[in-house]
């Protein structure tokens, strides 16, 4: 309590109107922001981290004529595609379950500039961490055939890597679409965990049982068609296919959460 | 300075806050008082943009908050002290808030200093803070831009009575020099030795407003009588609002001269009749509130 120093709480004489916050500041701050607590900078050290253990996995257990590119960025994508929605899930719920959101929205108050400002954050750390993910797994692939003693084989193109990028960005978006819309960091973690692996076995036991099903489950069905992505060699078909899940499953809910954002109490 | 007019918010059929206008002014410190649940916090929501008004407008230096253009150089905000990511550090927080605005790093080794975090305090994350560095912590943040305005909920919750008296003497240096203040307490004692001026709610509406001095000059009349009861009915047949404080005593907002008359004219004899004095602003508090608190502990009872 000594050190009263109220000359340091300088005089609130009148200044000229202060500019306004730039959204590249939002967005710099918010990606502060997903590194500067610990859960936050483990869960991104541990995106390294399982892409270099399976690469590792891998060169130790594959069998000599799976050392292909694919099978190591096959073993890769597994683990990102958990940890990714969830860095967009916290970073979204995170305001709400912590309640800094207090402080955020008072500081910039246009959430829709925030939440704007979280999804370049997150979309970013989406690409940037499948490009880093990417050259482990190419380390991976030359260590793993030279030691075999086996020819390196690229056997994904340029085309197939983007579209299994966008294919973990879509994931990254669905977990960032549940934050917004559920705006609870266990809940919406759940409700990413039962979407993504507790439905697929569920509608593909409905494609096998019901003819019907069968056939529309490309339409209707979007980790399914997700699924076109990671496997490469797109068609149009199916292009349209990831289209069409992509607004039902993924835009229109983020238009309705968005607008539950706006407009809800921050308590 | 602070405007708020006609403000309204209803949660379904409750009304939390019930069409209220104030402000307040530069320069000097508004307490904002009221019981727990009153509508103080859901005001102030109102008042930076977290919560939309169901009618009515709030201003901050005549604009909207939503429409200043940084608002932590203009208002600083302390809403709730507990309403931190547990797993940022004290530094961190205060380095965010800074960055949003634009700030250089230097402002919150100020800051820090200014609230008596010590660097191996600041470096600590905030799950480990007790409540009055926490509340150290979010004056600082509000500090952090030199804002014109300070909107603080229930600051000195937590603090500890030197804290309080720190808190007391930092709020007055800011209105003096030329800042506006608003503060909300449920507690009397603290405002009572800061406020200038006072906004009183209870129930979603305000009950009394005005300069400290005028609302303690208003505290009403204390009249005593062997007749206490004849005397309540009398009041009671002239519309002055009155309640027992002892088994011989009543009090009203009424002024002295009036009552004289309402005895004079029932023919009750009075062995006192005198201004209610020094009794402080908790006696008036209790009074205003008395009426609009859940436990209903007031009066009335022997009059009826």
């Amino acid at each position: 309590m000594s050190t009263m120093t109220l000359a340091e709480a300088r005089p609130v004489t009148r200044r000229s109107a202060p500019a306004p916050i730039p959204f590249s500041r939002v967005v710099a701050v918010e990606a502060r922001k997903t590194f500067d607590t610990r859960s936050g900078f483990w869960l991104l050290t541990s995106i390294g981290i399982t892409a270099t253990l399976a690469t590792v996995a891998v060169l130790l257990w594959a069998p000599d004529s799976e050392l292909t590119y694919d099978t190591f960025a096959a073993a890769i994508g597994f683990p990102m595609a958990v940890i990714l929605p969830m860095v967009a899930i916290l970073a979204v719920t995170s305001e709400w379950s912590q309640r800094s959101g207090l402080t955020t929205f008072a500081l910039v108050p246009h959430r829709g500039r925030v939440v704007r400002a979280k999804a370049v954050v997150a979309v970013g750390i989406g690409v940037v961490s499948m490009l880093v993910a990417m050259i482990i797994g190419a380390v991976g692939n030359v260590v793993g055939s030279t030691i075999a003693g086996v020819d390196t084989v690229w056997d994904d193109g340029p085309m197939h890597l983007s579209t299994i990028v966008l294919g973990n960005v879509l994931g990254l978006l669905v977990g960032f679409m549940l934050g917004v819309l559920i705006r609870n960091s266990a809940g919406a973690i759940v409700t990413y965990f039962v979407w993504s692996f507790v439905l697929p076995p569920l509608a593909a036991l409905l494609a096998t049982s019901q003819g019907w099903f069968r056939d529309l489950q490309p339409w209707v069905d979007f980790n399914y068609a997700q699924g076109f992505l990671f496997n490469g060699g797109v068609t149009a078909e199916q292009w349209a296919q990831v289209g069409v899940t992509s607004l039902v499953w993924l835009v229109v809910p983020l238009a309705i959460g968005l607008r539950m954002v706006l407009r809800s109490e921050v308590k | 300075m602070i405007t708020v007019q006609s403000l309204t918010r209803k949660y379904g059929s409750f009304t939390a806050v019930d069409d209220i206008t104030f402000t307040a002014q530069p320069g000097r410190v508004t307490g904002f008082l009221g019981p727990n649940g009153a509508g103080k916090s859901t005001t102030m929501r109102v008042l930076v943009g977290l919560t939309p008004p169901t009618s009515g407008t709030a201003e901050v230096s005549g604009r909207r908050f939503a429409d200043l253009p940084n608002p932590g150089l203009e208002a600083g905000v302390l809403l709730d002290a507990s309403a931190q990511h547990a797993g940022r550090t004290g530094r961190e927080i205060l380095t965010v808030a800074a960055r949003t605005m634009g700030l250089p790093a230097r402002r919150v080794d100020e800051m820090l200093d200014l609230v008596s975090l010590t660097p191996e305090e600041a470096g600590r994350r905030v799950r480990h803070y007790s409540l009055g560095m926490r509340q150290r912590l979010g004056i600082a943040t509000a500090l952090l831009g030199e804002p014109g305005v300070l909107i603080l909920d229930e600051p000195a919750n937590g603090l500890d009575p030197a804290g309080i008296r720190w808190m007391r003497d930092l709020l007055r240096g800011y209105a003096d020099r030329g800042a506006t203040v608003l503060l909300s307490s449920h507690l009397l004692h603290e405002i009572e030795v800061i406020a200038d001026d006072l906004v009183v709610i209870g129930r979603g509406r305000i009950v009394a407003q005005g300069t400290k001095a005028e609302l303690l000059a208003a505290a009403g009349t204390i009249v005593r009588s062997a007749d206490a009861v004849a005397l309540a009915h009398a009041l009671t047949a002239a519309g002055i609002h009155h309640h027992p404080t002892a088994e011989d005593t009543l009090r009203t907002d009424a002024d002295p001269e009036l009552v004289g008359t309402v005895a004079l004219h029932a023919g009750i004899a009075l062995r006192e009749l005198r201004p209610a004095d020094g009794a402080g602003l908790e006696e008036m508090f209790l009074e205003l509130t008395a009426d609009t608190q859940r436990d209903d502990n007031s009066s009335e009872g022997r009059a009826a």
